[in-house]
C-alpha cells in the first residue's frame, strides 16, 4: 500500500448554493486521516456534513477547496468509476430490474472479469453475507435486512481498498440493526478493509468504530476512539452530543498540568482535582460536565468530601436503569442508577421530595471550555 | 348501513356514459357487416358465400367473403392500401424520432438546471393546449414560406421542387408528439432516485454504460408508454395532417374524410373496424405495460 492512510481529507470545503441563492458550506475546512484497516465513523446529526464528506470520498461531489487523497493519491476530479472505493447506499440503491446475482456481478462485469471468475467471486460474496440460494430473486422480493446484505456484497465483491457506508442500517428495525452492527464489524475485521461509516446513531458509532469523528455544522468537533470521545470530550458540544451530561458553570481557581480546581457558585463550593480539557487558563469561566451514571446516591449518614444534599424531583423507571432528577442547592442534576436489584418492592423507589445525598467524585467530572 | 350502496342515479349515469361512449362504436362495427350498400339502415348480415358477388338492388345477397364482403372489397382498394401504408410509415417514423427526442428532453430537464428551464417546461404544454387547427395552419405557413424561399433561391423546378408530402406530415407529427413523450417520461423520472446512477458509477460503470445498463432499463416502461401514446395520436391525427399532406401522402383519416364527401359505403365502416382493432390492441398493450410497471413483486 502506497500510503499510511487509506483516505485523507486535507482542509476540505464544500459549498452549495441554496435555492434562495445563498452560499452555505456543508463541509467547512475538514481534515481527517483514516488509517488502513480502520473502522472509522463520522457521527453527527443531519446536515452536519458527514454524508457530503463521504460523497466527496466516493467521487459523487468534488471539493470546492482542499483535496481528497485515497491511498496517498490526490483525487481531484477523478470520477467515481476510477476510484478504488465502493459505497453501500442508505437506500441500498439495488438495481430493481436485475436479480441478486446480476446486481452483485455488475461491478465485476465493469472490470471486464471473465464469466468464470465472476461466477466464483459472486458466489463467494453471497456466501460471505449468507445469501447463497437467493441469486435469482429480485431485490423487491427480499426483506430489508436481505437487501442490505446484497448491497454489502455488491460493494465488497469488488475488493475495494475502502468501503464507504452511508447510514446503511437506518431503515432496519432496532433488533436487526444491532445484529447487523456486529456482523458488519466482524466482516470488517475478517477482511481487514478500511470502513468509513456515516451514522447519526451514537450508540452505533461507539459499538463499531475504532475511531469516530464527531461533526456539526460542517466541522469536525472531535476525533478519537470511542473511549476518548465519551470519557474525555474536548468541548461542551461533544460532551452534550455523546451520551448525557449535567453541566455546572464555574471559574477556575487554580490549575496544574492536567487538573483544575473550580469554584462552582451554584454549589457554593470549590471542587479540587478535576480533570480538564486542553487550553484552559487560570481564572477562566468554564463548565463542569458530570455524566449522570457517574454520580452516586450515597447512604444517608455519609459524611466527607464531595457530598451534597439534594431533594428528589422525580424518578423514572426504564427497566435496566432508574433515572432520578434531583434538586441540589437549586441546580437540577440527573442521576442514572442501574437496577442491580429488583425494584418490585415499592420502598426501593425514590419518591418526590425525598432527601438524599449524592457523591460527586472529582475524577469523574471534566472541566471544559465554555462555548 | 353500507355507505357504498348503489344509488339508482349513479346506475343511470353510468349506463348513459357507457351508452354514449360505446354505442357509436358498436353500431359502426355492426354496419361494417351490413348487407346494404347504402349505409343508412341495417339490413342484416350478408347471409352466404358464393363464387361471385350477387346483388339485389343495393343489397348484397351473397359474396365470396360472405359476411366479410366489405373487408374484402376494402383489401382490393389500392387507395386504402396506400393510405394505410402512408399512415403506418408516418406513425412509425415519427414515433421513433419523437420518442428519442422526447426522452432526451425529459432526462435533460430532470438532470440539469439551466436558465431557460421554466420556459422549456411551459413550452412543452403549448403544443398540447393550443388548438390543433392553429398549429396546423402555422406549420403549413412555415413550410410553404420556407419551401417557396428555397425553391426560388436555388431555382428548383419540377420534381426537384420541395413540396408537401410524407416528410412534412412526419415532421409535423414529431412536433406535436414530442411534448406527450416528454411529459410521460418525466412522470416516470419523477420517482427516479439518482443514487441508482451513482451506484452504477461507484461499481465502475462510466456515464454511457450507466445510462445503457441502469437508467434506460429503469425508465423503459415510461418510454414505451410515451411511444405508444404518440403512436396512437399519430395514427388518428386528422387536422394537422390535413394541412401538411400533399399528393401521394394521403393518410387513412384524410382518405376516410374524402370518402365521406362522396358516398358512404360500408367499406368505410370496415376500414374503421380494422382501425379500431389496431388502436384497441395498442391501448391494451399500453395498459399492460403500465400495470407491469406498478405491480409490486410479492415475496414468497
Amino acid at each position: 500500500m502506497a500510503s499510511e492512510f487509506a483516505v485523507e481529507l486535507r482542509d476540505v470545503v464544500k459549498r452549495f448554493i441554496t435555492p434562495e441563492g445563498n452560499e452555505i458550506a456543508a463541509v467547512d475546512h475538514v481534515t481527517m486521516q483514516i488509517k488502513n484497516g480502520e473502522f472509522f465513523s463520522m457521527l453527527g446529526s443531519s446536515g452536519c456534513g458527514k454524508t457530503t464528506s463521504l460523497r466527496m470520498i466516493a467521487g459523487f461531489e468534488w471539493p470546492s477547496e482542499g483535496e481528497v487523497y485515497i491511498e496517498g493519491r490526490a483525487m481531484g476530479h477523478t470520477p467515481p468509476y476510477q476510484r478504488k472505493v465502493n459505497t453501500v447506499f442508505q437506500n441500498y440503491a439495488l438495481f430493481q430490474h436485475m436479480t441478486v446475482y446480476q446486481n452483485v456481478a455488475f461491478g465485476l462485469e465493469m472490470e471486464g472479469a471473465s464469466p468464470d471468475e465472476i461466477k466464483k467471486r459472486v458466489a463467494r460474496a453471497l456466501e460471505m453475507v449468507q445469501l447463497t440460494g437467493m441469486e435469482r430473486r429480485r431485490p423487491r422480493q427480499l426483506s430489508g435486512g436481505q437487501q442490505q446484505r446484497v448491497a454489502v456484497a455488491r460493494a465488497l465483491v469488488k475488493t475495494p481498498d475502502v468501503l464507504l457506508l452511508d447510514e446503511p442500517l437506518g431503515a432496519l428495525d432496532l433488533k436487526l440493526r444491532k445484529e447487523m452492527q456486529l456482523e458488519l464489524k466482524a466482516l470488517q475485521q475478517q477482511l481487514g478493509i478500511t470502513f468509513i461509516y456515516v451514522t447519526h446513531d451514537q450508540e452505533e458509532a461507539l459499538t463499531m468504530s475504532d475511531r469516530i469523528a464527531v461533526m456539526s455544522n460542517g466541522q469536525v468537533r472531535q476525533m478519537g476512539t470511542p473511549v476518548e470521545i465519551y470519557e474525555r470530550p474536548t468541548n461542551k458540544f461533544v460532551a452534550d452530543f455523546i451520551g448525557e451530561s449535567n453541566f455546572l458553570e464555574g471559574r477556575i481557581k487554580s490549575i496544574s498540568a492536567k487538573e483544575a480546581s473550580v469554584f462552582i457558585p451554584a454549589l457554593n463550593t470549590e471542587v479540587k482535582g478535576m480533570p480538564m480539557s486542553q487550553g484552559l487558563v487560570n481564572g477562566e469561566e468554564v463548565v463542569v460536565s458530570i455524566r449522570p451514571e457517574k454520580v452516586r446516591i450515597a447512604e444517608k449518614a455519609a459524611r466527607g468530601e464531595g457530598l451534597f444534599k439534594g431533594r428528589v424531583l422525580t424518578s423514572v423507571y426504564i427497566g435496566s436503569d432508574t433515572h432520578v432528577y434531583l434538586d441540589v442547592r437549586g441546580v437540577r442534576i440527573k442521576v442514572m442508577e442501574q437496577n442491580r436489584i429488583s425494584r418490585l418492592d415499592p420502598s426501593s423507589f425514590y419518591v418526590k421530595d425525598q432527601e438524599v445525598t449524592i457523591l460527586l467524585m472529582p475524577e469523574n467530572t471534566l472541566v471544559l471550555k465554555k462555548d | 348501513m353500507n355507505p357504498h350502496r348503489r344509488s339508482p342515479l349513479i346506475l343511470a349515469a353510468t349506463t348513459l356514459v357507457y351508452f354514449f361512449l360505446y354505442a357509436p362504436i358498436v353500431i359502426l362495427v355492426l354496419y361494417s357487416f351490413n348487407a346494404s350498400r347504402a349505409n343508412i339502415k341495417f339490413e342484416g348480415f350478408i347471409p352466404s358465400f358464393s363464387e361471385r358477388v350477387v346483388m339485389d338492388g343495393s343489397t348484397v345477397k351473397s359474396s365470396p367473403c360472405g359476411p366479410f364482403h366489405w373487408f374484402c372489397e376494402l383489401s382490393k382498394n389500392d387507395d386504402v392500401i396506400e393510405a394505410a401504408g402512408n399512415t403506418l410509415t408516418i406513425a412509425f417514423t415519427a414515433t421513433i424520432i419523437a420518442t428519442i427526442i422526447g426522452t432526451m428532453a425529459a432526462i435533460a430537464m430532470q438532470r440539469y438546471d439551466f436558465k431557460l428551464k421554466p420556459f422549456s417546461q411551459i413550452s412543452l404544454y403549448i403544443p398540447i393546449v393550443i388548438p390543433e387547427i392553429v398549429m396546423g395552419i402555422g406549420i403549413l405557413t412555415l413550410f410553404s414560406q420556407f419551401f417557396g424561399w428555397v425553391n426560388a433561391t436555388f431555382g428548383l423546378t419540377g420534381d426537384a421542387r420541395l413540396s408537401l408530402g410524407i416528410a412534412t406530415v412526419t415532421v409535423s407529427h414529431i412536433a406535436f408528439m414530442v411534448p406527450f413523450v416528454t411529459l410521460v417520461v418525466q412522470a416516470r423520472l419523477q420517482g427516479f432516485d439518482k443514487s441508482f446512477e451513482e451506484a452504477a458509477m461507484d461499481l465502475g460503470a462510466n456515464e454511457w454504460t450507466t445510462f445503457r445498463r441502469v437508467t434506460f432499463p429503469m425508465i423503459l416502461p415510461g418510454v414505451l408508454s410515451g411511444a405508444l401514446l404518440a403512436f396512437t395520436l399519430s395514427l388518428d391525427d386528422f387536422v394537422i395532417t390535413f394541412f401538411t399532406n400533399g399528393p401521394g401522402s394521403t393518410t387513412l383519416p384524410i382518405y376516410v374524410y374524402g370518402l365521406l364527401r362522396r358516398i358512404i359505403t360500408p367499406q368505410v365502416n370496415a376500414l374503421s373496424t380494422v382501425w379500431i382493432l389496431i388502436v384497441f390492441m395498442a391501448v391494451l398493450l399500453l395498459q399492460w405495460l403500465q400495470s407491469r410497471e406498478e405491480k409490486p413483486v410479492r415475496a414468497k
